[in-house]
């Protein structure tokens, strides 16, 4: 809480991650901006700027925070993987976890849980056994909640259309709190 | 957390209504039966966006659920002063295809129509829903006029016999009640199998779609 500008403040330099990187087949990035790894509490998380724009597909084995921009396709099927406030997805999304504090376009297969918080957006359908959405979320989508979407489908459900401008965003201070059950 | 932390969330949850009252509900428990037996039943729900409900709907009763929040909707027409076009934009508002779905939770949003859109709406709801399956609404029977802002209500799952009522603003007031005899011939040729008018002065109306054999019998006849 006292050092909350130190914990958020962007590391630079070169990889430190420990694990296999985050990869990704994009082009147009629209930043000199690299990910920026860091390690917290002893475990990989990669964050993605929020100056960042990548187009086409995101693959990794690392938990991944995303504040930029990112169109095409995001794969973390053993990871969590968290929409800032500032992000932006555009894309199909396959991961362990899905956390959404900004705004996310496009279908989503979790095999864990998918969390919509308050002032999160998902417009799309979702596949994933566990979902959580706050007061405060916009979603508009279906739900598939049933065991057999442990393993993500060869065929992922059809792209809905989003038919709707997005919630407003709210304060990164609130989208901050917990996901209501 | 800090102890401004904690007043300012009780504050946001004040705002948002998330204290409602409890109240009992007959008709949730029979829409729940009415689809029983099916193995992935397809929800519509009409209302916004609720998270214990979507945990409800989807890990409890394994359904697969589609919401489409059609408050959002009557908000936008009203703030951009299109209101008479809410009728036709019933007639696009749904993609899913004829006769595709299980269940569809109106909730109280017939409230909320003028007679026009209600009708398209209903046209709508009576063409997407599966022969057998069943529709829940609400329907007030108390002048709404007499409400100075106008709010809308989430309706949230305690449990199959509980439904939590929370409010929050809207842009439309609730329209003249409507009389049981138009309620009918509103989701007509749907079938009222059970209708409850509660000590709240609601009443809650489940339908029924007649299954194929009921139509073909009734053409025969």
């Amino acid at each position: 809480m006292w050092k909350r500008d130190e914990a958020v403040k962007p590391t630079s330099g070169p990889a430190t991650s420990t694990g296999p990187a985050v990869q990704s087949q994009f082009s147009g990035a629209s930043s000199a901006s690299q990910p920026e790894p860091r390690q917290l509490s002893g475990r990989d998380i990669v964050n993605i700027g929020k100056s960042v724009v990548i187009k086409g597909e995101l693959n990794g084995s690392e938990d991944l925070t995303i504040e930029g921009q990112v169109e095409g396709k995001i794969e973390l099927k053993e990871n969590v993987l968290t929409i800032g406030p500032n992000g932006k997805i555009k894309a199909q999304v396959f991961a362990k976890a899905l956390i959404v504090l900004g705004e996310v376009n496009g279908n989503v297969t979790a095999t864990e849980k998918v969390e919509i918080r308050d002032g999160g957006s998902v417009d799309g359908d979702i596949v994933s056994p566990r979902v959580a959405i706050a007061d405060g979320a916009h979603f508009r989508g279906s739900v598939d909640m049933q065991r057999r979407a442990t393993t993500p489908q060869a065929t992922p459900p059809q792209q809905r259309p989003a038919a709707q401008p997005p919630a407003p965003q709210t304060p990164a201070a609130q989208v901050a709190q917990p996901a209501t059950r | 957390m800090a102890l401004s932390d904690l007043f300012a969330r009780r504050r946001k949850d004040d705002a948002d209504g998330a204290d409602g009252p409890v109240q009992p509900t007959k008709i949730l428990d029979r829409f729940l039966a009415g689809l029983g037996g099916r193995q992935q039943p397809v929800l519509l729900d009409l209302g916004p966006v609720v998270g214990p409900n979507v945990t409800f709907f989807g890990e409890e009763v394994g359904c697969k659920i589609l919401v489409e929040d059609l408050s959002k909707d009557i908000d936008r027409h009203v703030t951009q002063g299109k209101l008479e076009e809410l009728p036709a934009f019933f007639d696009t508002r749904f993609p899913q295809e004829s006769e595709t779905i299980d269940g569809i939770l109106c909730w109280d949003i017939v409230d909320y129509l003028d007679r026009p859109s209600a009708e398209r709406l209903a046209r709508q709801l009576k063409r997407v829903l599966r022969p057998d399956g069943v529709l829940l609404a609400f329907f007030s029977t108390a002048d709404p006029r007499s409400s100075a802002h106008p709010t809308y209500t989430k309706h949230v799952v305690v449990d199959r016999s509980h439904l939590q009522y929370r409010s929050y603003t809207g842009t439309r007031a609730k329209q003249r009640p409507l009389l049981n005899r138009d309620i009918q011939r509103l989701f007509e040729p749907l079938r009222i199998t059970e209708n409850f008018l509660l000590k709240s002065n609601l009443r809650e109306v489940l339908f029924r779609k007649p299954g194929a054999a009921a139509k073909a019998a009734a053409a025969g006849g």
